[in-house]
């Protein structure tokens, strides 16, 4: 869903959806957070103050919890999630090289999201598959035992098959 | 006959499904062949994912290791349609052979006891291996009290790092009187090198939700909360799904197998922070608000979720309970050592050969888990250390293998316990990085409410850059150590009081490290990219042209058949070049 179309109902419609299931009180601040990330990618600010409004809890607190955690997600993602591993297991067996050429090859940094709006980098703590570290995952497919020259062919085979220019 | 697929996180990554997929298929197309397709959770063995167990009608195991889908398919033809095992993939048989059956023989398991064993998602597989019997015992046959007493006789110790006794910690949260009281799992899982509790929720969902209840009866709590990291969608949804199971069949919910117990579990889900792994964050966590620890005393026991009485506990704590209600404080008691009972479940991982799952009895060595079961380093180049613990953890040295694991032997090395993150290293790791590692976490991670946490960690992380870079100067050292004696004392948390552990005990058995670094601008391992340089040797490079073509960054050049050259200002230290040479013409150094 896109700002742009935010008179149309329609773009209100998952908040009401996912405001009909809690009472708003504070403790159900965090899990309504999590759903309106899961429907909206991030979290929007004009969404933030709707559910300010809603609730009666301030936008600071709100704010407060949302730049706290390191899930949530204030700016929108890119098509495909890349989740490079920083677990201590693919540490010890190269993660910071492979991250490197990862950046690299993709000319973003770890947090951002490439110009085209492809690609969003970020880096995790054990995607539980250490056998075969490092590990990155791009969407919800593993890739292990990386090298430098191994992420940089998947990226470009990922754009190859995409059809699209890098 | 009957072939179970381990679809833990650790198989699904390697490729389990498509395994699933295959198998589901050949049986659908072969309807004459009588063949059930079951899922389970890790066998620990994540080493050898994708795995799957082929059990025939007599009830003979054959464990297969890194099956693809073309492999699933020849097993389907040759083992289930044809009878005989394809020998060649085999780990493990029940009757204890397999090339890879010291992986499971030397373990002892407890907690493990139904993981890769059951389907995860039905309770009844799960009850078939004694689920809930526990449970039934202590609300039919136990008064609360006698479960406590029963609790602190097994001597068990918390699992999720600090170690302290657990009967104990009830009967605190036992003593006060209140309309309301909480019980609340740990599964915020926060060690980055470590998977144990997750593997446990994958498979072996019911172990947790039967020690909640438990210790729900024991303490006088009738609301209980998983705080699950919300990284671990599947541990989240198989828990979702136990719990309905165990509402559905009353061992959940009003009127506990009509013995008047009511007892309801909710699931929190975490959203990113290392430090609401901390009990009094997770309680500000599940309360909505940013996790940060709060002032000790009062306790949770006193004040804790809501305001209310409550009790925290590890997810292996939990899966511990049944078992120790259902055969007896003296029978857990019988495991470990003297001070420390019970098995501990350990997340193997690293420059390890075979890692995964392991579950030991207190008191086996570090010598007999990384040798005897995981089988020696990866690479086969000398083992260096093993890091326990994770970022309030510490390295053990090579030369202490034969250390004891158990809670007190441990601290004395200055590591710890821990939850069960056991990262292996070779030769070819750094200790100072490995220091600079842990605490850049531990940095980013600090919440910000104390100031030695806050600030001093980040000092002694400018510090270890710069060492790392080649920038460090006299006295560093000396700085570090006196910066981790304060933090360790002053910070207002665990995270702040643990973080200096992996600098301190690096420094401890690795000083001379520290010192090359600092002094000689060298890195003995080989691997801070700042202090080392690839070079091609011109009287052994024969021009075969092989580094240049897979340098990523264009550094090298040279012509067919004469020596090559790397161009230093280019050179991004990647190491590709160095795997490449087949005439050991590169040298690092
Ligand atoms: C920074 C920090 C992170 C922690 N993370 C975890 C964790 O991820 N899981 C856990 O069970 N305990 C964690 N603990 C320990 C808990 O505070 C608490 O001691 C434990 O959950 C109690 O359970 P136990 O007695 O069964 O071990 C952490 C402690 C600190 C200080
Ligand atoms: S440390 Fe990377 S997958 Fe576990």
């Amino acid at each position: 869903m896109c700002g742009c179309c935010k008179e149309d109902s329609k773009y209100y419609e998952p908040f009401e959806a996912i405001m009909s299931g809690f009472k708003g009180t504070e403790s159900d601040l965090i899990p309504i957070l999590q759903k309106l990330q899961g429907a909206y990618g991030y979290l929007p600010e004009d969404i933030i103050k709707r559910l300010s409004e809603r609730t009666g809890i301030f936008v600071t607190q709100i704010m407060g919890v949302a730049t706290f955690y390191s899930q949530f997600k204030l700016k929108p993602s890119g098509r495909h999630s890349i989740k490079v591993c920083f677990g201590t297991a693919c540490h010890v067996n190269g993660a910071e090289t492979v991250a490197e050429a990862l950046c690299d090859e993709l000319g973003i940094k770890l947090g951002d999201t490439t110009p085209d709006g492809e690609f969003t980098l970020e880096s995790v703590a054990c995607l539980g598959c250490c056998s075969l570290a490092p590990v990155m995952m791009i969407d919800d497919e593993a890739y292990g035992r990386l090298t430098p020259a191994k992420v940089r062919q998947i990226i470009r085979d990922f754009y190859a098959k995409e059809g699209k220019a890098k | 006959m009957k072939i179970m697929i381990g679809l833990g996180s650790c198989g699904i990554a390697s490729g389990g499904l498509k395994v699933r997929d295959t198998f589901e298929d050949l049986a659908k197309q072969n309807p004459d062949v009588k063949l059930e397709v079951g899922e389970t959770g890790c066998m620990g063995m994540c080493y050898k994912e994708p795995m799957v167990e082929v059990i025939d009608d007599s009830g003979f195991s054959t464990i297969y290791g890194e099956v693809s889908p073309e492999k699933a398919k020849e097993i389907f033809e040759k083992h289930i349609k044809g009878g005989k095992a394809v020998e060649e993939s085999v780990v493990m048989k029940s009757d204890g052979t397999g090339a890879e059956s010291n992986f499971i023989t030397k373990q002892q398991r407890i907690v493990l006891s139904r993981c890769g064993k059951i389907n995860p998602e039905s309770l009844d597989e799960a009850l078939a291996m004694d689920a809930y019997k526990g449970l039934e015992k202590a609300l039919k046959n136990m008064t609360p009290e006698e479960v406590v007493a029963e609790v602190l006789a097994s001597g068990v110790k918390g699992r999720g790092g600090a170690g302290f006794p657990t009967g104990l910690k009830w009967k605190f949260a036992a003593a006060p009187v209140s309309d309301q009281k909480y019980i609340i799992c740990n599964a915020d899982e926060g060690d980055p090198g470590a998977f144990m509790d997750r593997s446990v929720l994958e498979g072996d969902p019911h172990s947790v939700i039967e020690g909640l209840a438990i210790g729900g009866y024991a303490i006088g709590a009738s609301e209980g909360y998983i705080y699950a990291r919300a990284e671990y969608p599947i541990a989240i949804k198989r828990l979702e799904i136990a719990i309905r199971q165990a509402e559905e069949r009353g061992f959940l919910g009003d009127n506990i197998l009509g013995t008047g117990f009511s007892f309801h579990l909710h699931i929190k889900q975490g959203a990113g922070a290392f430090v609401c792994g901390e009990e009094t964050a997770l309680i500000e966590s599940i309360e909505g608000h940013r996790g940060m620890p709060r002032m000790r005393p009062p306790y949770p026991a006193n004040k804790g979720l809501f305001g209310k009485p409550s009790n925290i506990n590890n997810v292996e704590t939990l899966a511990n309970i049944g078992w120790i209600i259902r055969n007896g404080a003296a029978a857990f008691a019988a495991i470990g050592t003297e001070k420390s009972k019970g098995t501990k479940v350990f997340a193997l991982a690293g420059k390890i050969k075979n890692g995964g799952l392991v579950e030991i009895p207190i008191g086996a060595t570090i010598r007999d888990v990384v040798f005897g079961i995981g089988g020696g380093t990866s690479s086969g180049k000398p083992f260096k250390a093993v890091q326990m613990g994770g970022p309030s953890g510490g390295c053990i040295p090579a030369e202490y293998v034969d250390t004891i694991i158990d809670y007190d032997t441990l601290a004395a090395t200055g590591a710890i316990m821990g939850s069960g993150g056991m990262i292996v290293m070779d030769e070819d790791n750094c200790m100072v990085d490995i220091a600079r590692y842990f605490l850049n976490f531990t940095q980013s991670e600090s919440c910000g409410k104390c100031t030695f946490c806050k600030i001093g960690t980040k000092r002694m992380l400018e510090i270890l850059e710069r060492i790392t870079k080649g920038e460090g100067v006299d006295g560093d050292i000396e700085k570090l150590e006196l910066l981790a004696d304060q933090i360790k004392r002053n910070a207002l948390c665990g995270l702040g009081q643990t973080a200096p552990n992996p600098v301190l005990t690096t420094i401890r058995y690795f000083r001379h490290e520290y010192e090359a670094h600092i002094k000689d601008k060298k890195c003995p391992a080989h691997q801070c990219k700042a202090l080392i340089k690839y070079e091609i040797n011109p009287e052994k490079c024969i021009g075969c042209t092989a580094c240049s073509k897979k340098c990523p960054v264009g550094a090298i050049s040279g012509v067919l058949k004469s020596a090559h050259k790397i161009d230093q200002s280019k050179c991004t230290k990647c190491g590709t070049c160095l795997s490449s040479c087949k005439f050991g013409a590169i040298s690092v150094d």
